[in-house]
């Protein structure tokens, strides 16, 4: 019970671990044959690290980290193009500062800036219209990076680029969806996953009910939380429930935020500015069907594939990835980090091998920051099938 | 990046571009709002939104603007996305 003391509302938080225990008893569940739940979101991998959620819920909960984190699913061939354009003379390359340790295979965006690539860090794509309108004379191209959270951010400022006529304004499109990765996961025969907790964030924008295939044609049960621990204690227990009760719903603990529909003006967007790429790699995943998003035609003066001649697809895609390195079992939730041969050797946050050591919301980065060198107890434990 | 932060909207910026300067934990930024303009923009005005990237996502309340604020400076998630600003600020002038 070492962060109930930081919880907001310690007493409501004791409750509902005296709640969750309840119902892990009550399904049966144990360390030998826990429930194994996924957080999709690299925001709640990060949250439950840090409030220690893992270590004060019962042995009977496996958490699953989930493939969340789009800095730890970007390709490592993607940064090696996201190089080559910042290295172009006339480029101005602009990118969220998140993206800049991503190892490439020949070097990091970080890198390539220390050896004089004129690379920007931007909070917003708007930083990037506005270099565009300062800067006539060069070419400013944002990296754009992200789920749907940032989908809608890069698409208005597309719309809004093609309303000034901003000839010298361009994204580096590798925005990629959420349900996508699910699906994928729930048809990998290894994978033992018995409930999902929601992305919050994501879902203000798209919804809860792009969702409903996962309780529909695979039976699980999904609760989307916030990020207050409550909310994730809260929602965790929403899934235990159903779990208990044979049901699967698609259930919203964050209903506060999240409408069903989602954000209108948000969707119209994404909608208006971008279509699926037939198949989009993820790190550690490989190649998924209809999971990355791609500029439409209408919009391709803005698209920095086309302008620069990059396309997606052109060069070998799969780059090797550093030997010794788990980052793709780990994403699988078939070892923990510290099961990987690299973590805290070859592998820090400092020096990062592997993408899952660049973001705090990266599982590796979040076992390092809150456990250290050792890691955790029983965390060496892999989680394969219990069946 | 994933992560919102709640900001409130202090004053209506350039409403043909629907922008607007928000109050993010004590940081002013100018920020979009057009997914939470429904009625007319002036009614924005005092009102708090989750902030995405330069953009007003959603509305929310006092409560859970303090909430959400207060659980992302507990994930050291808040102090990150102000400092994205003040690298977003320097990249402008060119010195980042
Ligand atoms: S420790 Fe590093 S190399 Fe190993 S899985 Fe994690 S990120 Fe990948």
């Amino acid at each position: 019970m070492r962060y109930i003391e930081e919880f907001r509302d310690p007493k409501a938080a004791k409750a509902l671990l005296a709640a969750i225990e309840t119902v892990v008893g009550e399904i049966g569940a144990t360390a030998d044959k826990p429930v194994h739940i996924m957080e999709i979101c690299g925001g709640h991998t990060h949250a439950i690290f840090r409030y220690g959620l893992d270590r004060l819920t019962p042995p009977g909960i496996e958490f699953i980290h989930g493939p969340g984190c789009p800095v730890c699913v970007l390709p490592m061939s993607r940064v090696d193009e996201c190089v080559k354009l910042a290295e172009r003379p006339e480029v101005i390359f602009t990118t969220f500062g998140d993206a800049m340790r991503v190892p490439g295979s020949r070097k990091s965006l970080m890198q390539a800036k220390a050896e004089g690539a004129d690379i920007r860090m931007v909070y917003s794509p708007l930083d990037a219209l506005e270099l565009a309108r300062r800067n006539p004379d060069r070419e400013i191209v944002f990296f754009g990076l992200g789920f749907e959270t940032t989908t809608p951010s890069t698409a208005l400022s597309i719309q809004q680029a093609a309303r000034e006529g901003l000839a010298n304004f361009s994204v580096f499109c590798n925005h990629i969806t959420v349900p996508p990765p699910i699906k994928a996961l729930l048809d990998d025969p290894h994978m033992v996953l018995d409930g999902f907790v929601g992305p919050g964030h994501v879902s203000m924008v798209i919804g809860t009910t792009p969702y409903d295939f996962i309780a529909r044609d695979y039976g699980k049960p999904i609760a989307v939380a916030g990020f207050e621990p409550l909310d994730l204690l809260q929602s965790v227990l929403m899934v235990l429930e159903q779990i208990r009760d044979g049901r699967a719903e698609v259930e919203n603990q964050y209903s506060r935020v999240v409408p069903r529909e989602g954000n209108a003006v948000s969707l119209a967007a994404i909608e208006d500015v971008y279509e699926k790429r037939p198949s989009f790699e993820w790190r550690g995943l490989g190649e998924i069907d209809e999971s990355g998003l791609r500029i439409r035609a209408k919009y391709k003066a803005f698209d920095a594939e086309e302008k620069f001649g990059i396309g997606y697809g052109a060069e070998k895609r799969v780059v090797e990835e550093v030997e010794g390195c788990a980052c793709g079992e780990v994403m699988t939730g078939r070892i923990k980090p510290t099961g990987c041969p690299q973590y805290g050797k070859g592998c820090t946050p400092e020096m990062p091998l592997g993408a899952l050591m660049v973001s705090s919301e990266g599982a590796c980065a979040a076992y390092w920051q809150y456990g250290g060198l050792r890691g955790f107890d029983q965390s060496d434990v892999p989680v394969e099938a219990a069946e | 990046m994933c992560l919102g932060i709640p900001g409130q909207i202090v004053e209506i910026t350039d409403a043909d571009r629907l922008m607007a300067m928000a109050d993010i934990s004590g940081v002013r930024r100018e920020v979009n709002v057009s997914c939470i303009a429904e009625g007319p923009l002036q009614d924005l005005v005092g009102s708090y939104a989750l902030i995405h990237v330069g953009f007003a996502m959603a509305r929310i309340d006092e409560d859970e603007a303090a909430k959400t604020l207060e659980a992302l400076r507990g994930l050291g998630e808040a102090q990150e996305t102000l400092e994205a600003m003040e690298d977003g600020a320097r990249a402008l002038e060119g010195t980042s």
